[in-house]
C-alpha cells in the first residue's frame, strides 16, 4: 500500500470536500476529524524499521522518463520525525482556531490542509523536482494565510514572506538542474552515491544553502522571519515555526551534506560563524522585544542557530542533537505560540505589559507557559536540555572554541525567557483580572505538547534510536568519502565542466 | 503534384469559420444580430476547429511544391491556435466595447488573423514564411483601433501598424540578403549550408535581420515598444487575442528557423543576449506598472526572453520546451485576460485598486487569477512552472549558463509585481464603491482554464511528448 502517497495526498483530498460544508462549525470539526484522521493513518508508521539506514515504504512510478523525472517517496529516520511532527501539528492548529479565526473558515481550513500536504511532501520526496514542487507549493497557502488572516500589517509581512524565500529558491532549481546535468538523475539516493568535482560542488553548494539559509533562518537572512511571525495569525504562527523552519535544517542534512560534502567542509567555519552569530544575535535581539511574538521569533533564530550548529560540526552528537533540536523547538515554540495566541483573544494585545500578572489568575496557563518557557531555554528534564546537551558535546568535541562562544547564547536563552515568564506571572496586571482560565479545548491542545516535552526530556532514547541508522550512515559516507583534488589536473568531462566554465564564457 | 485537402483540415475549417462571417458581415448597418446574422455560432464551430486540429494531428505531407509543409510541428502549433481562436472568440462574445454593427467584422478580423497564424506554422520557404506573417498580420491592424470611440486605441493602432510595417520590411530586408547569399528560399535546403559568420557574414546578417520580424511579433526587447501601449490602448477583448496567438505564430517560425542552424553559431548568441535583456527589462519595467494590461504586457516581453531559452538551447529537447511553454503560455495569459475581461464589464481599463476585495466579490474568479497569476511566475504545481522547468533544463550546459542564471534571477524579480496582483485580490477590502458583478458564467470557463493549468502542472507528459516527437522529426 502507499503508505506515504496516502499521508501526503489525504489532506489535500480532504479540501475539495470543504467548499460543500455549510457552516463555520462544521468546516472546523470536519478539519480536525481529517487531522485525527491523518494520525491514524500514520499508524502503519510503526512498522518502520530502526535498524537500517535505508528508505523505507519506498515508492517509485515513471512520471517522465525522458526527463528523468519520477515520482520518488521514501522516508528515513529524519524524515520519520519531521513527518510525525506535521501531522501532530495539524489537529493542534485548527484547535488553536477554533474562536481565533471568524472571518473566511473553510478558505482558512483550506490552506491548512494545503499546507500539510505539502509539508509532508517536502519531508518525504526523494526526487529533486517533486522535492521542489513540495518545497514552492507550500509558499501559496502559508503566504494566504498570513495575508488575509493576519494582523496590521499583514501585506508588508505576507509580500516579504513570500519574496525572500521565493527568491533564495530561485537558484536552488538552477542547483537541481546543473546536479540532473552532471549525475544524470534526478533521485537523491542515487546522486549521494556520486563524486562531484569540487568546483561544481562549490557553486552547487552556495545556491542550495542560499535557499536553505533563508529558509532556516540564519543570521542575516533571518529578517522576514519577525515580520512574518507577529502578523500571522497563530496557526500560522505555529505552522511556520514548527514545520517551515525544519525544512531549511532539513535541505542541509539531506542534500548539502550528501550531495556536496566537500563544499560543507570547505565553508563549514563560514556556516558555524553564522550559526553562532544567529544564536548570539538572536538572543540579544529578543531580550529586548516587548511583543511577546517578536521575542519568541527571535528566540526560534537562535534556537535554529543551534541547528545549523550542530549540522556543520560533522560529528555525531551534532547531528542528533541538530535532529533535537528541530523536534524540540517544533514542539515548545509551537506551543508558546499557541500560548500567546490564546492569551491574544483575551487580551487583544501581544505586548507584555498588557498581558502581565498572570499567575494569579490564570494559573493552569501560567503553569504551561512556565513549562514551556522552561523547556525552551532547555532545562534539564525537559525536551531542549537533551538536543542543546547533544549540540554542545558535538561542538566541544569539534572545536572548544567555538563550544565557549555558544555558551553565552544559552544563558541569553535563560534570560529572555525567564525575564517573559517572570513579567507575565508576577507582573503589575492590568485587566487580567477579569479573564478567565484556560478552557478544555485550550488543555486539549497544550497537553499532548507538555507529555511531549517530558516524554523526550526524560527518554529520548526511542527517538534517538529512530534516527541513529540514518545519521551513522550519513556520517560514514561523509567522513570516508573519495575526496576530489581541489585543484583538477585531469580533465573534466564536458558535462561536469560547463557548470563552471559555462558560467562566464558566451560562447562554447 | 496532387494537392491532398486533407492535410490541410484544420486550415479548411478555419476557413468556413471566415466564410461565414464573412457572410455575416453583409447585414443591413442598424439591423439587430439575429436569425442567420447571430454569431452564437461561433464559439462551436471554433470548438469544432479544435476538434479537427486535434484529429489530425498525425498528418505529415508536403504542399505547393515542398513550400508548406504538414509535420508534427504545425499540427501542434494549429492546435494551439485553434485553441487560442476558440477561448478569445468565446472571450470576446459580448465584447462591450465592441458595437453590435462592428461584432461580425470583428471577429472576420480574429479569424483572418488566426488562419494566417495557422499558415505560418506549416511555412517552409521564406516568401511563404513571409506572405501568410502578412496576412496573419492586417487583420490585427485593422481590429487593434476597434473600441468604441476612444482615442488611445488608434493611437494603439497607429502605433502598432508602423511598428509592424517596420519590423516586417526590416525582415523583408534579411529576406533579400538571405536570398542573395544562399540563392534559395527551401528551409531544408537552407539548412544545409553554412550559417557561421565567417563563411557568409552577410547570410548571417541576413537572417537575423529577418528574425526580427518575427521579434517584434513576439514582443522581444528591443522590439517591443508597442506591446505595453497595444494592450493599454485596444480593447479588454482585442489584447487578449494580441498577447497570445500572435506569439505562437513567431515562435513556430523562430524554431524552424533555430532548426536550420547549428548550435555554435553567432546567431544564437545574439538570441541569448536578447533573452537575456528582453526578461530583465521585462520584469524591471513592470515593477512599477498600475494597470493590469500594462503589467502583463511587460511580463509578455519577459516571457517572450523565457521562451528564447529554449531556442538558445538549439536542441530538439530545447525547441520543444520552447514550444510547449508558448502553448503554456497561451493559457497563462489568457486565464488571467479571462478574469479581467469578465470584471471589465463596461470595457474600460483595470488598474490594479480595481482588483481590490475581488476575493469577496468573485472568489471563483479571484482563485483563477491566482493561478493565472502563480502560473506566470512559474510556481509549482502549475503548468507554469514545468514549461519553465523544461526550458532551463534543456539549455543548461549548452554553453549559456549565465543565462539559465539570469532566468532564474528574473523569477525572484517577477514575483514582485504578480504577487501584488495576488495581494490586491485577497488582502485588500474594496473601498466604497459598489462594484458590477463579473459577467455571468465567466467563473465556469475560467475555472476550466486555471484547471488546465494545473493538470498540465502536474502531468505535462502527453502534451510535451507530442512536441517532442514534433521537434525531433524536424531536426532529424
Amino acid at each position: 500500500m502507499p503508505i506515504l502517497s496516502i499521508l501526503t495526498y489525504f489532506p489535500l483530498a480532504a479540501c475539495f470536500i470543504l467548499p460543500f460544508l455549510r457552516n463555520e462549525k462544521s468546516v472546523r470539526v470536519f478539519t480536525l476529524l481529517v487531522g485525527i484522521a491523518e494520525v491514524f493513518l500514520a499508524l502503519p508508521l510503526f512498522r518502520f524499521s530502526m535498524t537500517t539506514p535505508d528508505y523505507q515504504f519506498v515508492e517509485k512510478v515513471a512520471w517522465m522518463p525522458q526527463w528523468g523525472l519520477t515520482y520518488y517517496m521514501g522516508m528515513d529516520g529524519i524524515s520519520l520525525l519531521m513527518v510525525l511532527l506535521t501531522i501532530l501539528f495539524l489537529p493542534l492548529c485548527v484547535l488553536c482556531s477554533w474562536s481565533y479565526i471568524s472571518k473566511r473558515v473553510k478558505e482558512f481550513h483550506f490552506c491548512l490542509l494545503l499546507m500539510t500536504s505539502a509539508c509532508i511532501g517536502v519531508f518525504l520526496a526523494l526526487d529533486l523536482v517533486l522535492f521542489y514542487i513540495f518545497w514552492e507549493a507550500m509558499l501559496v497557502p502559508m503566504f494566504l494565510l498570513i495575508a488575509v488572516w493576519g494582523g496590521p500589517e499583514r501585506r508588508y509581512a505576507s509580500v516579504k514572506f513570500f519574496l525572500y524565500t521565493l527568491a533564495g529558491s530561485t537558484l536552488l532549481l538552477v542547483a537541481i538542474i546543473a546536479l540532473y546535468k552532471a549525475g544524470g538523475t534526478f533521485s537523491i539516493p542515487d546522486l549521494t552515491g556520486q563524486t562531484f568535482p569540487f568546483r561544481f560542488q562549490f557553486w552547487v553548494f552556495l545556491a542550495m544553502a542560499l535557499a536553505f539559509a533563508i529558509k532556516v533562518p540564519m543570521f542575516p537572512f533571518h529578517t522576514w522571519l519577525p515580520a512574518a511571525h507577529v502578523e500571522a495569525p497563530t496557526a500560522g504562527s505555529v505552522l511556520l515555526a514548527s514545520i517551515l523552519l525544519k525544512m531549511g535544517a532539513y535541505g542541509f542534512l539531506r542534500f548539502c551534506l550528501p550531495l556536496t560534502p566537500d563544499a560543507s567542509v570547505y565553508f563549514a567555519p563560514m556556516m558555524i560563524a553564522v550559526s553562532v552569530a544567529s544564536i548570539l544575535y538572536g538572543g540579544c535581539v529578543a531580550l529586548g522585544q516587548k511583543d511577546m511574538k517578536k521575542l519568541i521569533a527571535y528566540s526560534s533564530v537562535a534556537h535554529m542557530g543551534f541547528v545549523t550548529l550542530g549540522i556543520f560540526v560533522f560529528t555525531m552528537r551534532g547531528f542528533q542533537g541538530a535532529l533535537m533540536v528541530m523536534l524540540n523547538h517544533g514542539i515548545t515554540t509551537g506551543a508558546l505560540f499557541m500560548l500567546v495566541g490564546a492569551i491574544y483573544e483575551r487580551s487583544h494585545s501581544r505586548e507584555i505589559a498588557n498581558n502581565m500578572g498572570l499567575g494569579k489568575y490564570l494559573p493552569a496557563y501560567m503553569f504551561f507557559f512556565g513549562l514551556f518557557a522552561l523547556s525552551s531555554l532547555g532545562f534539564p528534564g525537559t525536551n531542549s536540555f537533551v538536543g542543546e546537551l547533544l549540540v554542545l558535546l558535538g561542538v566541544f568535541k569539534a572545536n572548544p572554541w567555538v563550544g565557549a562562544a555558544v555558551i553565552p547564547g544559552v544563558m541569553l536563552g535563560a534570560a529572555y525567557m525567564l525575564r517573559l515568564g517572570q513579567k507575565l506571572a508576577w507582573g503589575e496586571p492590568t485587566q487580567a483580572m477579569a479573564w478567565k482560565d484556560l478552557n478544555a479545548r485550550e488543555w486539549s491542545y497544550l497537553v499532548p505538547l507538555a507529555i511531549l516535552v517530558f516524554y523526550i526530556g526524560l527518554a529520548p532514547g526511542l527517538i534517538l534510536r529512530a534516527v541513529d541508522p540514518t545519521l551513522n550512515r550519513g556520517l560514514e559516507r561523509f567522513t570516508l568519502r573519495p575526496r576530489p583534488a581541489i585543484v583538477e589536473t585531469v580533465a573534466l568531462p564536458n558535462t561536469q565542466k560547463g557548470v563552471y566554465a559555462g558560467l562566464f564564457s558566451l560562447s562554447r | 503534384m496532387k494537392f491532398d485537402f486533407t492535410l490541410i483540415l484544420p486550415e479548411l475549417v478555419q476557413l468556413l469559420i471566415i466564410l461565414g462571417l464573412f457572410f455575416q458581415t453583409l447585414k443591413k448597418p442598424g439591423t439587430e444580430n439575429k436569425g442567420v446574422f447571430s454569431l452564437g455560432w461561433l464559439p462551436w464551430a471554433a470548438a469544432a476547429g479544435i476538434a479537427v486540429a486535434c484529429f489530425s494531428i498525425r498528418q505529415s505531407g508536403f504542399l505547393c511544391w515542398g513550400a508548406y509543409q504538414v509535420d508534427g510541428l504545425s499540427q501542434f502549433f494549429k492546435m494551439a491556435v485553434a485553441l487560442g481562436f476558440a477561448i478569445t472568440s468565446l472571450n470576446a462574445m459580448s465584447a462591450p466595447m465592441v458595437k453590435d454593427d462592428k461584432r461580425a467584422d470583428y471577429f472576420l478580423f480574429f479569424a483572418l488573423s488566426s488562419f494566417g497564424l495557422m499558415l505560418m506554422a506549416s511555412s517552409v520557404e521564406l516568401i511563404t514564411i513571409y506572405l501568410s506573417l502578412e496576412i496573419a498580420s492586417y487583420s490585427l491592424y485593422a481590429v487593434i483601433p476597434v473600441r468604441g470611440e476612444d482615442p488611445r486605441a488608434a493611437e494603439a493602432g497607429i502605433k502598432y501598424i508602423l511598428f509592424g510595417a517596420a519590423a516586417t520590411a526590416v525582415a523583408l530586408f534579411g529576406l533579400s540578403y538571405i536570398l542573395a547569399s544562399q540563392h534559395i528560399t527551401y528551409l531544408y535546403l537552407l539548412a544545409a549550408k553554412s550559417w557561421a559568420w565567417a563563411d557568409s557574414p552577410l547570410a548571417v546578417t541576413g537572417i537575423t535581420l529577418f528574425m526580427i520580424g518575427f521579434f517584434f511579433k513576439l514582443a522581444l526587447f528591443p522590439f517591443h515598444f508597442w506591446c505595453p501601449d497595444v494592450y493599454d490602448g485596444t480593447n479588454n477583448e482585442t489584447a487578449a487575442y494580441a498577447a497570445t496567438l500572435p506569439k505562437l505564430g513567431a515562435v513556430v517560425i523562430l524554431i524552424r528557423l533555430v532548426a536550420l542552424l547549428k548550435p555554435e553559431i553567432e546567431v544564437i548568441t545574439i538570441l541569448a543576449v536578447l533573452s537575456a535583456a528582453s526578461m530583465t527589462f521585462g520584469n524591471l519595467a513592470a515593477l512599477i506598472q498600475t494597470d493590469v494590461k500594462r503589467i502583463l504586457g511587460y511580463s509578455s516581453v519577459a516571457h517572450a526572453g523565457y521562451v528564447l531559452v529554449g531556442l538558445v538551447a538549439a536542441s530538439p529537447a530545447g525547441l520543444s520546451a520552447a514550444g510547449f511553454y508558448s502553448l503554456i503560455y497561451l493559457l497563462m495569459n489568457l486565464t488571467c485576460f479571462w478574469v479581467i475581461c469578465s470584471l471589465s464589464t463596461d470595457g474600460r481599463n483595470l488598474m490594479l485598486d480595481d482588483l481590490n476585495g475581488l476575493y469577496k466579490r468573485a472568489p471563483y474568479l479571484a482563485f483563477v487569477l491566482a493561478v493565472g497569476a502563480f502560473a506566470l511566475v512559474g510556481l509549482p504545481p502549475t503548468a507554469g512552472f514545468m514549461g519553465k522547468f523544461f526550458l532551463l533544463t534543456a539549455a543548461w550546459n549548452r554553453g549559456y549558463n549565465w543565462l539559465i542564471i539570469i532566468a532564474a534571477l528574473n523569477t525572484a524579480i517577477s514575483i514582485y509585481y504578480y504577487l501584488n496582483i495576488v495581494r490586491h485580490v485577497y488582502t485588500q477590502e474594496s473601498e466604497g464603491m459598489q462594484q458590477e458583478a463579473p459577467r455571468s458564467g465567466s467563473a465556469i470557463w475560467g475555472g476550466l482554464l486555471a484547471a488546465s493549468l494545473l493538470v498540465l502542472g502536474v502531468i505535462p507528459q502527453s502534451v510535451l511528448r507530442w512536441m517532442e516527437e514534433a521537434t525531433r522529426q524536424m531536426m532529424r
